[in-house]
């Protein structure tokens, strides 16, 4: 019944944009924060910012440009609309959201002009954070997580909320995806996902309100081929890998472009190195986060690239990832690093010198090769190496 | 000349006072007797003890809650925020029935800090978001190898509030936020 109705809705729009079409200018202009564009009718006001880039790009939390249907849950993407159309100059009399509002010639649109907006998104941000526990230093997402950056970006510090926050039973949903309920924004993208890119859905959303939650039907594994990609998807840390979970923190590993030959999917992914360890694969993502796309389709990868090609010797390695300096990744990668000329050797004749001690002898770091683990460490993986020693 | 301290250098022939240097030997014994009398600078280390600043930053603890939980989660945060390196962990997940030695469902399974490297600048302590780590007033006594400066969690780890509540307040001392 939904699905019909969902393509009832679609047609209907698809409809109005034909309409538009027909009578306006094959190019709408639309100004947004004093930045003038043309776009193709029937482009939203975050795809036309999107287009200029850089800080006039409103964030999105729940819009997703490769899944068809995604947007208007989060709310984060608010702006005001100074001037509807030269048609219709009024403005309009709410914020907008910029994902599911579609841009019309003349239009005025202010994003960080506006102070309305800044303060609404302030807002929207907290009421987010309402209910998502602040656990960042035990979530793997920590790092790379668009709650997080839009918490520092637009939150205010600290939280006003003094009730106990939302707790879910811990489900288990197999044995590749860790679901962390508590965590869930519910932005509906992982559903997205399941039902568009996979062959038979099997988790979706139950209940409402305040009890909505993400769930498989009476707990079946998620087992389908492209399941893993509601990884890649959810902007939180609600959806994690669990063969990666707890292993590392994301700012320690070195996130590696790699591709293989796959006869499922494209076979072009991140990988995210320690050393010669792959401690997880991820899909590429483009600088709004989303999945990269090439020929215009979106790169989508199958859960054998993901979760089962953990050595490096199944990739063909491209080279590093550009990982914006800003973020915390980026931190503690030298690069560009002028090693200097070791002396030593040539000074005492070829000979190296002597190491007064090896740190791997001494440290205990490392002597379980945590990465092989197919699921988080416990203590049970290293009560072997406690009775006899280092393995 | 570099300064207005330089001294042309006397080279006139000594006279025979001078050449039998007795009265020098009197004059430096005299400075030497004098400081006999003089207030001590140092002191009588071990048994007496200077007092160190409030600020002072010295040998870390991991803490512990008041129900001799573990605070530290491995995070990872004050090893990134370490300038020289000196920190490195390991995770691992809680199992049930841990609850009572973890607060959180991830803890540090392996906490080491190289003390050679140490610079004790604290940030770690101001990094971490759990009040798991903080300099005490102690420093790192000597060791004869190097192999003892690796410091390890069983060195690192405060002793249990409940078990042995007088070890675990001293190495609480001033500093900790008290839970």
């Amino acid at each position: 019944m939904f699905r019909r109705r969902y393509n009832k809705k679609k047609e209907r729009i698809f409809n109005m944009a034909e309409e538009i079409k027909k009578e306006a200018p094959a190019n709408f202009k639309v100004t947004i924060d004093n930045i003038t564009i043309e776009v193709a009718p029937g482009t939203s006001i975050l795809n036309a910012a999107r287009k200029i880039g850089g800080d006039v790009t409103p964030p999105a939390m729940c819009y997703y440009s490769k899944l068809q249907g995604s947007g208007g849950k989060c709310r984060t993407c608010l702006v005001e609309v100074a001037a509807g159309s030269t048609a219709d100059p009024r403005p309009m009399p709410k914020l907008v959201a910029s994902c599911r509002t579609n841009v019309m010639d003349g239009m005025i649109v202010k994003n960080i002009t506006s102070e309305r907006v800044q303060d609404a998104r302030a807002g929207v941000v907290e009421f987010l954070l309402l209910n998502h526990p602040l656990d960042c230093p035990i979530c793997d997402q920590a790092g790379e997580c668009h709650l997080q950056d839009l918490g520092y970006e637009h939150g205010k510090e600290g939280t006003r909320y003094e009730f106990k926050r939302r707790t879910f039973e811990k489900e288990d949903i197999g044995p590749y995806i860790q679901l962390h309920m508590t965590r869930c924004i519910l932005c509906y993208r992982c559903t997205y996902v399941a039902d568009q890119l996979t062959d038979n859905r099997v988790h979706g959303i139950l209940d409402r309100g305040d009890h909505a939650e993400i769930s498989t039907y009476i707990s079946k594994a998620i087992d389908n081929d492209f399941s893993g990609n509601m990884i890649d998807v959810c902007p939180v840390g609600a959806l994690t890998d669990k063969t990666f979970r707890f292993k590392n923190r994301v700012w320690f590993t070195k996130p590696v472009n790699a591709h293989r030959d796959c006869d499922k999917c494209c076979g072009k992914v991140t990988l995210w190195q320690r050393g010669d360890e792959v401690l997880r694969v991820t899909a590429r993502k483009d600088e709004w986060g989303e999945v990269q796309s090439y020929d215009g389709k979106p790169g989508w990868i199958c859960n054998t690239c993901r979760f089962d090609k953990k050595h490096v010797n199944d990739w063909m390695i491209e080279g590093p990832t550009k990982i914006n300096r800003h973020s915390v990744i980026s931190q503690g990668h030298y690069v560009g690093l002028h090693k200097p000329k070791e002396t030593m050797p040539e000074v005492m004749g070829g000979r190296a010198p002597k190491l007064l001690m090896d740190i791997h002898d001494v440290s205990d770091v490392n002597s379980v090769d945590i990465s092989a683990l197919p699921g988080p460490a416990t203590s049970k993986t290293f009560e072997k190496t406690n009775s006899n020693g280092k393995q | 000349m570099l300064t207005q301290r330089a001294k042309q250098v006397d080279r006139k022939p000594m006279t025979f006072l001078e050449s039998i240097y007795l009265w020098n030997i009197v004059k430096g014994m005299g400075i030497t007797i004098s400081h006999l009398f003089k207030k001590k600078a140092t002191i009588q280390y071990p048994e007496q003890k200077r007092t160190f600043s409030k600020v002072f930053r010295g040998l870390h603890v991991l803490n512990r809650d008041a129900e001799g939980r573990e605070n530290c989660t491995a995070c990872g945060l004050c090893a990134v925020a370490c300038p020289a390196e000196a920190i490195t962990m390991e995770a691992a997940e809680r199992l049930p029935g841990e609850e009572h030695l973890y607060r959180e469902e991830k803890y540090a399974v392996k906490y080491e800090i190289n003390m050679l490297r140490c610079i004790f600048c604290g940030l770690c302590e101001e990094a971490c978001p759990k009040d798991a780590i903080y300099l005490s007033q102690t420093f790192a006594p000597a060791n004869y190898g190097r192999k003892g400066f690796i410091y390890k969690k069983e060195e690192l780890l405060i002793p249990h509030p409940l078990k042995d509540k007088e070890a675990y307040e001293k190495a609480l001392g001033n500093k900790a936020v008290k839970n």
